[in-house]
């Protein structure tokens, strides 16, 4: 693929995410052991398995939520310099989990507005995100008023509205229909063209070229 | 800076939209400053001397009424995610939530009290001294509130169980500012009290963001 490998996204410059010798585990379960992959600019990784073998587990490992028992996850820059792994997520990750976070009684755009702030998106990028994902019809509604679908179209739009380079996302194509997913699907190529990495954990196979990678099932 | 004021924005925003949880508080308040009178009897010189203290205790109470709604929320709805890769650290966001806690309910509890306490006979001139202690108090019910919603975080039906923890942390400022009330009802020189108030509440806006940070971060493990 055609990278270019000096290009930022968003507020650092994120590269490269490198995960060495890896193990998690859940309360007493070990999910997995020795688990290592790299991933640099413009690729993507799909991590597959069944349910219950650690994706999501691993995802919020990689966005710091969870210590793992040992291994290391480190980040890159240009040059292949190591990032300080605090400010490489508060400015370089985006976490789509199973919960979009969204407040039921606030209406959709305040949410928007407020995560994107949040985030750092900027206006231009905002006002994209919006035509992209048809929301301007949904930002005037409280949020528990839109379907799952709807809420993950919104929660797609930050990710466009807020430039950051690791997207981590966890079966971002479930609530979509076939319309949605092929928006998605060009979404991540846009990101992964422009320089970005994504880890998905996923059943269905990723829309765009990705390695997989198989986390097993349960042990 | 940019961030600090779009999370206070969306904190206020929250606390005031859906159901007014501030009028509730005080609407919480004034019930109970209007049970004492039923329940210890209407005689005036039963409920005078305790006025100070029962207003303090009303505001304790009241103030623990919307501490669930801090972090519990967020944590149930993943919001409490997208805080934590924001741009401030979690220590920033929780002392950020404790002070918009206090402007969007301590305030208004603050502006309750001489209320509460003129109903059960406090003199009038103690006033402008009842909102002020509340206001001071209200700085450190809201930290120290907002350390117990981040422990009780993760443990299910977490509201009784924050009442549980935040109660003891709530009794130095009660001390403090029932005291000062009642010493400046007796003619004597309230500061002392009011100074350790002030020195609780500094000590809370100290420790409650790192120890909150600190519960936070185990709870989204």
């Amino acid at each position: 693929m055609d990278i270019e490998k000096g290009s930022q996204i968003g507020g650092i410059m994120l590269t490269a995410v490198e995960i060495k010798d890896l193990s998690l585990s859940r309360g007493e379960r070990v999910l997995f052991q020795g688990l290592s992959l790299r991933l640099s600019a413009g690729e993507a990784v799909a991590l597959t398995g069944a349910n219950g073998a650690g994706k999501t587990s691993l995802l919020r490992a990689v966005a710091g939520f969870i210590r793992p028992d040992s291994g290391a996850i480190t980040f890159g820059g240009a040059d292949d310099e190591a990032l300080d792994s605090e400010a490489a997520r508060r400015d370089g990750v985006h976490l789509l989990g199973h919960l979009e976070g969204l407040k039921p009684t606030r209406t959709a755009r305040q949410e928007f507005e407020f995560q994107t702030d949040w985030l750092g998106g900027a206006g231009a990028a905002r006002e994209a995100a919006i035509a992209r994902l048809a929301l301007t019809p949904l930002l005037d509604l409280e949020t528990r008023k839109l379907s799952a679908g709807q809420k993950r179209r919104l929660s797609l739009a930050r990710l466009v509205a807020a430039p950051r380079a690791l997207w981590l996302l966890d079966e971002p194509l479930a609530p979509l229909d076939e319309r949605w997913r092929a928006v998605a699907a060009e979404l991540m190529a846009a990101h992964l063209a422009s320089g970005g990495m994504i880890l998905a954990a996923v059943h269905d196979p990723l829309p765009v070229p990705a390695r997989a990678l198989d986390l097993g099932g349960l042990s | 800076m940019r961030a600090v004021r779009v999370l206070f924005g969306r904190e206020l925003s929250l606390a005031w939209g859906g159901g007014g949880g501030p009028l509730l508080a005080c609407g919480f308040m004034l019930c109970l400053t209007a049970i004492l009178p039923l329940a210890a009897g209407g005689d005036p010189r039963v409920l005078a001397p305790a006025a100070s203290g029962a207003s303090w205790m009303a505001l304790a109470l009241a103030s623990l009424l919307s501490l669930e709604r801090l972090f519990e929320r967020d944590l149930e709805d993943g919001a409490l995610d997208l805080l934590a890769l924001g741009p401030l650290p979690l220590e920033a966001t929780v002392a950020i939530k404790a002070l918009a806690q206090w402007l969007a309910t301590g305030l208004p509890l603050a502006l309750t009290a001489p209320v509460a306490a003129l109903a059960l006979g406090q003199p009038v001139h103690l006033i402008g001294l009842t909102a002020l202690a509340a206001a001071i108090g209200g700085l450190g019910f809201a930290f120290t509130g907002a350390l117990g919603a981040a422990l009780a975080l993760g443990a299910r039906r977490g509201g009784l169980l924050i009442a549980v923890v935040v109660l003891p942390l709530f009794i130095p400022p009660v001390v403090f500012g029932a005291g000062a009330l009642t010493r400046a009802a007796n003619a004597q020189d309230p500061l002392s009290a009011l100074a350790l108030l002030a020195a609780y509440v500094l000590f809370a806006i100290v420790i409650a963001p790192v120890a909150g940070a600190a519960a936070i971060r185990n709870a989204q493990g």
